[in-house]
C-alpha cells in the first residue's frame, strides 16, 4: 500500500510538472506575450519597444530557463540598464545587494504576482480559492445525499414506477448542462418576465453574506447536473446488489424490505458511488467556473476566466496547479478509498 | 396585425384541458408512487429471476390510470401540432405558426418511422431500438434536430426570416410580436420574439441547429478514429506503450476543460498555428486507421490490397490535405488550384480542440475493452492460425467490442454538443455573430432577468438534443443487452 501511494505521488508529481510545462508554453508564445506587453505598457509600442519591454523583464529567454525561474531552480532574471538601475525578478528597483536573492519561484513559495489585479498571486488564490471552497461545500451538501436517495430508491425495485420517473429525472439532470440550467432558472425565478423573483440572479454578494435568496441558484446548478450521473451509478449499483445470494436469503428469512434495503443492501451498494463521487469533484471544477461566470459570482472559476482571458501567465499557472492537484488528489483518494471500503479487496 | 399568444383561438378550447389534464396525471404519478412504496397487491406473481412480488389490486390500477392519462396527453399536445399544421399562426397560436414552418421535418420524421418500423427485423440493431419506448423517443428527438438543421441549413427552409438582419422596432420584442411593416411574402411574426440585436429568435434557433448538427457527430467521429487507433494497441501488448498512451491520456484529462479551451481557441494562439498543427496530427487518424484496416485484412492478396490502397487512401489523402492546408494560416502545403475546399479556422479551431478533449476518453474505454476482449478464446484462434496483431486487434476485437462503443458515440455526442455550446459560452472559437446555440445563450443571458426569452429558446434546444442522445443511448443499451 505504502509503495502504491508513493508511485501515485511520482506520477502525481510528474503530471503537474508536464501540465505546467504545457501552460507555461502556450501562455509564453510570443504573441502572447506581445499582447501582454501592449496591455501592461501602451497599446501603440511599436514592434522594438515590445521586444525590449519584454527583454528587460525576461520574457524572451529560453522556455525551459524561464520555466525553470517560475520553479525557483533557474536563477531570476536581472537587467541593468542604461542609466544604471539594475531590476529583478526577485527584488524591487535598486534593492541593496544583500537583499537581492537569486532563486524566487514556487520552491521558494513564491507564486509571483498577477499583472492585472496587480496583487500577490498566493493571495488571489487563497482568497477566491476559499469563496468557491463554500460554493463547493454547499453544493457537495445538496448533492451527495440527494443524489444518492434518488440512486437507492431507484434501484431498491428495478423497473416500478418509481425507479422509471426517477430514472428519467437522472438522464434529464445528466443532458443539462450548467449554463441551461442556470438560464432556466434565472428566468423562472429570478426574471421579471414570470413574475416569480423567489431569488436573486446574481451572488456577488453571496461571497461575503451568502443567504438563501442568492446562493440557492448557483448551488442548485451546479448540483443538479453532477447529480444524475451518481445518481444513475447508485442504482445500478443497487439493482446489483439486490439481486445479490444474500439478500434472497435474508428474503426468505422473512426480514422486512426495508430491513433488508437498510440493513443489508445499503452498505454494499455504496462502495461504487463513492469513487463516483470523488470523480465528479473535477468534473465540478468546471461546473464552477460556468456558474461563477453566469452568476458573477468571484471565485476560483472566475479567476480562471480572468487571467486566462487577459493572459495573466503567473496566475495562470498557479490557477492551473491548483486544479491539477484537486484532479490528481482526488483521483487519489477515491483509489485508496475504493480498497479500503471493499473488503474483498482490502483482506486479500 | 395582432400580436400572437402562444396558442391563438384554438387554446381556448384545447388549454383548458391540457392544465386538467396534466395536474390529474402528476397527481396520478405521484399517487402510483406512493402505493408502490406502502401497499402490495392482490395476486402474487412470479418474476424472471425467482423472486416473488405483489399485482393487482389499488397499485395495478394506479400505473393503468397514469398509462391512459399519459397518452391523453400526449394526444392533446399532438393535436396543437396537428392543427397547427393546417391553420397555422392565426388559429393555432405561436405553438401553431412553428408547427407549421416545421411541416417538412414532420413529414421527414414520420417517413423515417414508418420505414424503420416496417422493416425493424431487418436493421440489426438499429431495427430493434424501435422495441424499446425510451429508445425511440430518444431518436425522434435526435432526428427532430438533425432533419430541422439540414433542412434550415441546406435548404432555407424552415425559417422564417433572415438569421443576420437586424429590424428596427423588433429588439428584445416578446414571441409572437408582429412586425411594423411587411413587404409581399415576408413573414409576419417573429414567432419567438428578437434578440437584442433585434434579430428573429426563431430562424437563428434553427440556423444554429445546422452549426451543431454539422460539428458534434463529425468530431465525435474523429475523436473515435483517435482513440481507437491508439487504445486497440494500448490495451493489446500493455507494457511501455501502454504506460505511455496511458500517461499522455490522463496528462490531457487532468486539464481543466475550460482551461485547455481558453489556451487553444484564443486568436493569439491561433495566429502561431498550433491548432493547425495539431489538426495535421489529430486529422491524420482516419487515414492510419483506414489504411491499416484495410491493409491488415487483404495483404495475402497483394493483387487487390495495392490498387484498393492507392485508391481509398489517395481520395482520403487529398481530401485530408485540403482539409489542413488553407491558404492564409500556417499550414499551407497544398496548392491552392488543389484546394477543394476551405474550412472556417473558427470552426476548426473548435472542431481541433473539441476532438483533442474527446479523444482521451474514448482511448480509455477502447483500451479497457481491448484488454478484456483479448483474452477470449477467438482471439486465441486467430493468434492459433497465424494471423498478425493488427488483424486480431481491428477485426477479431473491434467488431466485438462494438456494443459498449456504439453506446459511448452517441453519449458523446450528446457531451460535445455540451462541449460546443461551453465554448460558445464563454465567447470562443466562433464569431460572435454565429446563430450556434452556446453563443446565443451568451449574448442572451447579460438581459436574462429583464428579457430571458433569447436565451431560453436555445437552452432548451440543446437540453432536448441532449437528452435525445442519452435517451437514444440508454434504449440501446438496453436493446444490445438482449440477447
Amino acid at each position: 500500500m505504502g509503495l502504491f501511494i508513493l508511485r501515485r505521488l511520482g506520477v502525481m508529481l510528474l503530471t503537474a510538472l508536464c501540465l505546467t510545462f504545457i501552460v507555461f508554453f502556450l501562455t509564453n508564445l510570443y504573441p502572447n506575450l506581445e499582447k501582454l506587453a501592449k496591455t501592461q505598457g501602451n497599446f501603440r509600442m511599436t514592434d522594438e519597444a515590445v521586444a525590449s519591454w519584454l527583454d528587460d523583464r525576461g520574457y524572451i529567454d529560453n522556455t525551459f530557463v524561464k520555466y525553470g525561474r517560475w520553479l525557483g531552480v533557474a536563477p531570476g532574471w536581472v537587467t541593468e540598464k542604461e542609466d544604471g538601475t539594475i531590476t529583478g525578478q526577485c527584488f524591487k528597483e535598486n534593492a541593496p545587494v544583500e537583499e537581492r536573492p537569486t532563486f524566487c519561484g514556487v520552491l521558494q513559495g513564491d507564486w509571483g504576482f498577477s499583472l492585472v489585479f496587480k496583487d500577490e498571486v498566493s493571495s488571489l488564490v487563497a482568497i477566491r480559492l476559499g469563496a468557491t471552497g463554500k460554493l463547493m461545500g454547499f453544493v457537495l451538501l445538496v448533492m451527495v445525499p440527494m443524489s444518492l436517495i434518488v440512486g437507492v430508491l431507484a434501484g431498491m425495485r428495478e423497473g416500478s414506477g418509481l425507479d422509471r420517473s426517477l430514472s428519467t429525472f437522472s438522464i434529464a439532470t445528466t443532458a443539462t448542462p450548467e449554463y441551461v440550467s442556470g438560464v432556466i432558472f434565472i428566468a423562472i425565478f429570478a426574471s421579471s418576465a414570470f413574475g416569480l423573483k423567489w431569488f436573486k440572479g446574481s451572488a456577488t454578494q453571496a461571497i461575503e453574506n451568502a443567504t438563501f435568496e442568492n446562493f440557492t441558484l448557483p448551488v442548485l446548478t451546479i448540483a443538479l447536473y453532477g447529480m444524475g450521473y451518481i445518481a444513475r451509478m447508485t442504482r445500478a449499483s443497487m439493482t446489483e446488489v439486490m439481486t445479490a445470494q444474500y439478500i434472497r436469503t435474508a428474503r426468505l428469512k422473512g426480514v422486512s424490505f426495508g430491513n433488508i434495503v437498510l440493513k443489508h443492501a445499503l452498505r454494499n451498494a455504496l462502495i461504487a458511488p463513492f469513487t463516483v463521487i470523488m470523480l465528479q469533484i473535477p468534473w465540478l471544477l468546471n461546473g464552477v467556473v460556468i456558474v461563477e461566470t453566469l452568476f458573477n459570482y468571484k471565485g476560483f472559476g472566475w479567476l480562471l476566466v480572468q487571467a486566462a482571458g487577459n493572459n495573466d501567465i503567473e496566475l495562470l499557472l498557479a490557477v492551473s496547479v491548483v486544479s491539477v492537484v484537486v484532479v490528481l488528489i482526488t483521483q487519489l483518494i477515491s483509489d485508496i478509498g475504493y480498497v479500503f471500503l471493499n473488503p474483498r479487496i482490502r483482506i486479500s | 396585425m395582432e400580436a400572437l399568444t402562444w396558442t391563438g383561438p384554438l387554446g381556448q378550447f384545447l388549454d383548458p384541458v391540457l392544465y386538467v389534464l396534466s395536474a390529474i396525471f402528476l397527481v396520478a404519478i405521484v399517487i402510483q408512487i406512493v402505493l408502490g412504496l406502502a401497499s402490495g397487491g392482490s395476486r402474487v406473481v412470479t418474476n424472471p429471476d425467482g423472486t416473488l412480488s405483489s399485482a393487482g389490486g389499488a397499485y395495478d390500477f394506479s400505473s393503468t390510470a397514469t398509462r391512459w392519462l399519459g397518452l391523453g396527453l400526449f394526444l392533446i399536445v399532438l393535436a396543437y401540432v396537428v392543427i397547427g399544421i393546417f391553420t397555422g399562426p392565426q388559429v393555432a397560436g405561436i405553438i401553431g405558426g412553428m408547427s407549421q414552418q416545421l411541416m417538412p421535418v414532420w413529414i421527414a420524421l414520420i417517413l423515417t418511422f414508418i420505414v424503420s418500423i416496417r422493416f425493424k427485423r431487418k436493421l440489426g440493431l438499429y431495427g430493434k431500438l424501435f422495441d424499446s419506448t425510451v429508445g425511440m423517443i430518444g431518436f425522434a428527438l435526435v432526428m427532430f434536430w438533425v432533419y430541422a438543421g439540414v433542412m434550415a441549413g441546406l435548404f432555407d427552409w424552415i425559417t422564417t426570416h433572415d438569421s443576420l438582419s437586424q429590424v428596427s422596432g423588433m429588439k428584445n420584442k416578446v414571441p409572437g410580436t408582429p412586425m411594423r411593416s411587411t413587404e409581399d411574402g415576408e413573414y409576419a411574426w417573429y414567432l419567438l420574439g428578437g434578440d437584442n440585436l433585434a434579430r428573429d429568435v426563431f430562424s437563428r434557433l434553427f440556423k444554429g441547429a445546422w452549426v451543431v448538427v454539422q460539428i458534434a457527430p463529425l468530431a465525435t467521429v474523429f475523436a473515435f478514429m483517435v482513440g481507437i487507433t491508439l487504445g486497440l494497441p494500448a490495451g493489446f501488448y500493455g507494457g511501455r506503450l501502454d504506460t505511455l498512451l496511458s500517461f499522455l491520456a490522463n496528462l490531457i484529462l487532468a486539464f481543466p476543460v475550460i482551461l485547455l479551451f481558453y489556451l487553444l481557441v484564443t486568436p493569439e494562439i491561433v495566429a502561431t498555428g498550433i491548432p493547425n498543427y495539431m489538426a495535421t496530427v489529430l486529422f491524420v487518424f482516419p487515414l492510419i486507421f483506414v489504411g491499416v484496416l484495410l491493409n491488415s485484412r487483404y495483404y495475402t492478396q497483394p493483387s487487390f490490397r495495392t490498387p484498393l490502397l492507392i485508391v481509398v487512401l489517395g481520395i482520403m489523402g487529398w481530401i485530408y490535405l485540403s482539409l489542413i492546408s488553407d491558404g492564409g494560416t500556417k499550414v499551407a502545403v497544398l496548392p491552392e488550384f488543389l484546394d477543394l475546399f476551405d474550412i472556417d479556422p473558427g470552426i476548426l479551431v473548435v472542431f481541433v480542440s473539441v476532438v483533442f478533449v474527446n479523444a482521451p476518453t474514448v482511448f480509455r474505454i477502447v483500451r479497457g475493452l481491448a484488454m478484456d476482449i483479448k483474452t477470449r478464446d477467438y482471439v486465441a484462434a486467430a493468434q492459433t492460425r497465424g494471423e498478425g496483431p493488427w488483424y486480431i486487434m481491428l477485426w477479431e476485437i473491434l467488431p466485438n467490442a462494438r456494443g459498449p462503443l456504439i453506446v459511448d458515440f452517441c453519449l458523446r455526442i450528446g457531451y460535445t454538443t455540451i462541449l460546443l455550446g461551453t465554448l460558445g459560452f464563454f465567447g470562443l472559437g466562433l464569431q460572435s455573430e454565429s446563430p450556434d446555440w452556446g453563443t446565443t445563450i451568451n449574448a442572451g443571458r447579460r438581459l436574462l432577468s429583464a428579457y430571458p426569452h433569447p436565451a431560453i429558446a436555445p437552452a432548451l434546444s440543446l437540453l432536448t438534443m441532449v437528452l435525445g442522445l442519452n435517451l437514444l443511448a440508454d434504449g440501446l443499451r438496453e436493446e444490445s443487452l438482449k440477447d
